[in-house]
């Protein structure tokens, strides 16, 4: 099993932390892991992505331009990287402020809420994990207790008391999201 | 000579009724030094020989020697001793003595080396207060290359490359860093001093033992400076250059302590340039 | 700190390298994409725990005489960088060798030339192997190309440099140093005691005791025949490192009809096109420098000399390209593909690259 992602969002959507929390659990997994952010100027207010690769097997390459799995939390980033999407791949996109949807007819598309849901319930702090959510729900290469070691070793010690309300956030996300298109 | 030979001379001159007034300090090595007779290089270096000596230092003092005319310091010291590159000597002191927080590590520089090519590694070891002794050998020229102009070099004053005199419109102010340092907080103890009389190199003397006893105290960085002639670099004789120093360097570079014990002296203004005094006639 | 499972950065693993390996001092000074090892190092407060001394300096012409100054005393001191810091840090590294001070240089390339980019570059080969500053001097260049061994080549750093008494540079780039893997830390070596730095380094200078001449640390000689017969040493020393202290990986070469030969982060995206090229059937080999200097000449010899054509991948313009041929005396087809200034090569380039420039 190799799983290619890119999650690409504005900065301060916890795109790096949602990429190294899905890695740390990896870890915890004993998989192999990598965590390649783009880094520089143009995180600041900008665009954020991160390439994370889990795999069985030694990673050859943590820089890629293809992915298994596009996780796509704004236009810019739908824009840059729909057509990085291997085909037969998984795009999954949060639809707030899309204003062009995805026009790949060879990928499976699949869109999450998780703004909005979070906004709803008042926990925009942890919408990074209903995304994580959708995606795992989608494609669980890691188990749901490897996922809270992954929190425990992303977070520090002072922020553990906030695990639960990150693993129900994941739970939520498994329950929103939807498919668009199907293969 | 042998140093046998010499102990050996010594003995026989006490045993013809000789009384010796002046020997050899052994922080000192016995190589034979490269400076120009008349030249406050050697004295400099004696006097703090005679401090480390005094101060039974010997074994935890680590010198750092620059590029310049002192660049071979390091022969003349029996003490460990470091050779930096042109400029450097404050930041290898500062991390010779962060790492060996119990050694004693002073720097010796001149004015091209200390204000010129190594002003931000100078200004920002004061800063930092990083408890070592600095001594600035500033005789207005690089006399190792041949006497260029230095950063200390006076208005009006001749050199290789100011044959016509130092011009401020043409190559600016000459640089008081000692004063420039003395206004910074990480500074204890600034001082500038000379050593063409003996009753200069008593005060000399004094300075530099108050800066090494300041570092064991550890109160943060000591800094000295010596005026001296530079007389072949000046092309004086070593007394028409101390003479000239006198009348001269003096005026823009006053005698005397400007901070003492981390408080500027009363009195001293660090902003005084004397910009109109007179050059008296260089040959 | 214990044997652990960790996530880590490279940059981070640089930081948590030099507190584990016993690391006496780091002195540094922050530029992009590196910043990460001081502000660990900052973080970490070593100096509480293990007693090593970190220093932020007013620049990298400072950082790198405060590693001269510190390292002379015989103890272990460590700085890092990014290329334009680098750079500046010439001087220091040529008399860093030209004193034999042993220490530790981890350079974490970006895109030149003149300020260039932030972002990834490995165009500083040259620089690193072949001068950078004046004389004849070598740095003993070992390239990571994963967080594993961004931590494991601080250890080994250590052992070299005090073997030698040579300086040692480990040759990064942003893309293994802002990267996050798996890596397993290693049980914390303390810090020499008094008497272990005065055993290892006998040479250096913290204060002479009355046994003993006084200790100088000094790259000047003014009589050339001195300088000449120090310079020998000097050639001496690199060439045992020649002799002993090779290091590279191959892999899929035994069969290979082809090989990519890179290092760093260029050597896994060659791995990952190797894998590419295995799925269509194309026989690649990937021989990963780990030394670039000492250059494992005659190892890559030997591989060329069974191969078809031999493919360069390095993020920059072609520089180790040179000693390749060099290695293989220009008997084997070889060229060079890179992108620079920033630009990280994609497996499918550099598989497209090998069908263009040496299938073809």
């Amino acid at each position: 099993m190799t799983e290619e992602i890119i999650i690409a969002g504005f900065g301060g959507q916890g795109v790096l932390s949602m990429g190294k929390i899905l890695a740390y659990s990896g870890v915890m997994q004993d998989k192999e892991v990598s965590w390649m952010p783009s880094y520089g100027p143009e995180m600041r207010g900008g665009t954020a992505n991160v390439s994370v690769i889990i795999s069985d097997e030694r990673i050859s390459s943590p820089i890629i331009n293809t992915f298994d799995t596009a996780i796509i939390l704004n236009q810019q980033s739908l824009d840059k990287f729909e057509h990085s999407v291997k085909p037969g791949g998984l795009l999954i996109y949060d639809p707030n402020g899309i204003t062009h949807e995805p026009t790949r007819k060879d990928i499976n598309i699949y869109k999450i809420a998780a703004t909005a849901k979070a906004q709803e319930l008042g926990i925009s702090k942890v919408f990074n994990m209903v995304v994580l959510g959708g995606f795992l729900k989608l494609k669980p290469i890691v188990d749901k207790q490897y996922i809270h070691e992954g929190l425990e070793h992303s977070l520090p010690q002072r922020h553990w008391n906030l695990i639960p309300q990150n693993e129900e956030a994941i739970e939520i996300g498994k329950g929103l999201i939807e498919p668009v298109q199907t293969l | 000579m042998a140093n046998t030979d010499i102990e050996a001379r010594k003995q026989e001159l006490l045993n013809q009724g000789y009384t010796e007034v002046y020997t050899k300090t052994k922080v000192l090595t016995d190589a034979v030094m490269h400076y120009c007779p008349g030249c406050g290089h050697g004295t400099t270096h004696r006097l703090i020989a005679e401090v480390i000596d005094e101060m039974g230092i010997q074994d935890k003092t680590v010198g750092v020697s620059p590029v310049g005319c002192s660049v071979l310091a390091y022969n003349y010291f029996d003490v460990d001793f470091q050779e930096a590159a042109h400029g450097r000597a404050p930041a290898l002191a500062t991390a010779i003595k962060r790492l060996n927080p119990d050694t004693f590590v002073f720097t010796y520089q001149g004015d091209g080396d200390l204000a010129a090519i190594g002003t931000a590694e100078t200004i920002h070891a004061c800063n930092r207060g990083e408890n070592i002794t600095m001594i600035f050998v500033n005789n207005g020229i690089y006399g190792m290359t041949g006497g260029q102009m230095a950063p200390t070099t006076l208005i009006g004053m001749k050199s290789a490359t100011t044959p016509y005199g130092r011009r401020v419109d043409l190559n600016g102010y000459p640089l008081r860093i000692t004063e420039l340092i003395s206004t910074l907080p990480g500074t204890y103890y600034v001082t500038r001093q000379s050593v063409q009389n003996p009753a200069a190199v008593r005060k000399a003397k004094a300075a530099i033992r108050k800066a090494f006893e300041n570092q064991k105290l550890k109160k943060g960085l000591s800094f000295v400076e010596i005026l001296s002639n530079c007389n072949s670099g000046w092309k004086m004789t070593p007394v028409q250059a101390n003479k000239w120093m006198e009348d001269n360097m003096m005026p823009n570079y006053p005698i005397g302590d400007i901070k003492v014990d981390g408080k500027l002296v009363e009195n001293v203004d660090v902003n005084r340039l004397a910009v109109d005094h007179p050059l008296t006639v260089m040959q | 700190m214990a044997k652990e499972l960790k996530l880590m950065k490279g940059n981070e693993a640089i930081a948590r390298a030099m507190i584990a390996s016993g690391t006496d001092g780091y002195f540094g000074y922050p530029i992009t994409p590196q910043s990460e090892v001081m502000e660990t190092l900052m973080a970490e407060k070593p100096w509480e725990d293990t007693g090593m001394v970190v220093l932020q300096a007013e620049s990298e012409v400072a950082s790198i005489n405060m590693v001269y100054g510190g390292a002379a005393t015989g103890k272990k001191v460590a700085t890092s960088s990014s290329s334009p810091g680098i750079s500046l840090m010439q001087e220091g590294l040529t008399y860093l060798a030209g004193a034999e001070i042993p220490c530790l240089i981890v350079n974490v390339m970006r895109g030149g030339p003149g300020l260039g980019t932030i972002q990834p570059s490995q165009s500083d080969y040259f620089q690193s192997v072949k001068g950078g500053g004046h004389g004849d001097y070598q740095l003993y260049t070992l390239a990571p190309a994963s967080v594993q061994e961004m931590y494991d080549f601080v250890f080994d750093a250590w052992d070299i440099a005090f073997k030698y008494r040579n300086p040692v540079l480990i040759l990064s780039d942003g893309a293994i140093g802002q990267c996050m893997e798996k890596l397993y830390t290693r049980d914390y070596i303390p810090r020499w005691t008094e008497e272990e730095r005065r055993k290892n380094a006998p040479w250096g200078t913290w204060g002479k005791p009355a046994n003993r001449p006084h200790n100088i640390i000094t790259s000047l000689e003014l009589e050339s025949s001195r300088q000449e017969v120090f310079n020998h040493k000097l050639q001496a020393k690199y060439a045992e490192m020649k002799e002993k202290e090779v290091r590279y990986e191959m892999l899929n070469c035994e069969d290979a009809d082809y090989i990519f030969v890179a290092y760093g982060s260029s050597s896994r995206i060659a791995m990952k096109a190797m894998q590419m090229a295995r799925e269509k059937g194309i026989k690649v080999g990937l021989f990963r420098l780990i030394t670039l200097f000492p250059f494992p000449t005659k190892q890559l010899a030997e591989v060329a000399k069974h191969v078809k054509g031999i493919l360069c991948v390095e993020m920059s313009a072609g520089q180790m390209i040179e000693d390749v041929k060099i290695a293989t005396s220009c008997g084997v087809k070889t060229e060079h593909f890179g992108r620079f200034g920033g630009i990280i090569p994609t497996p499918t380039e550099v598989l497209e690259a090998l069908e263009n420039k040496i299938i073809k």
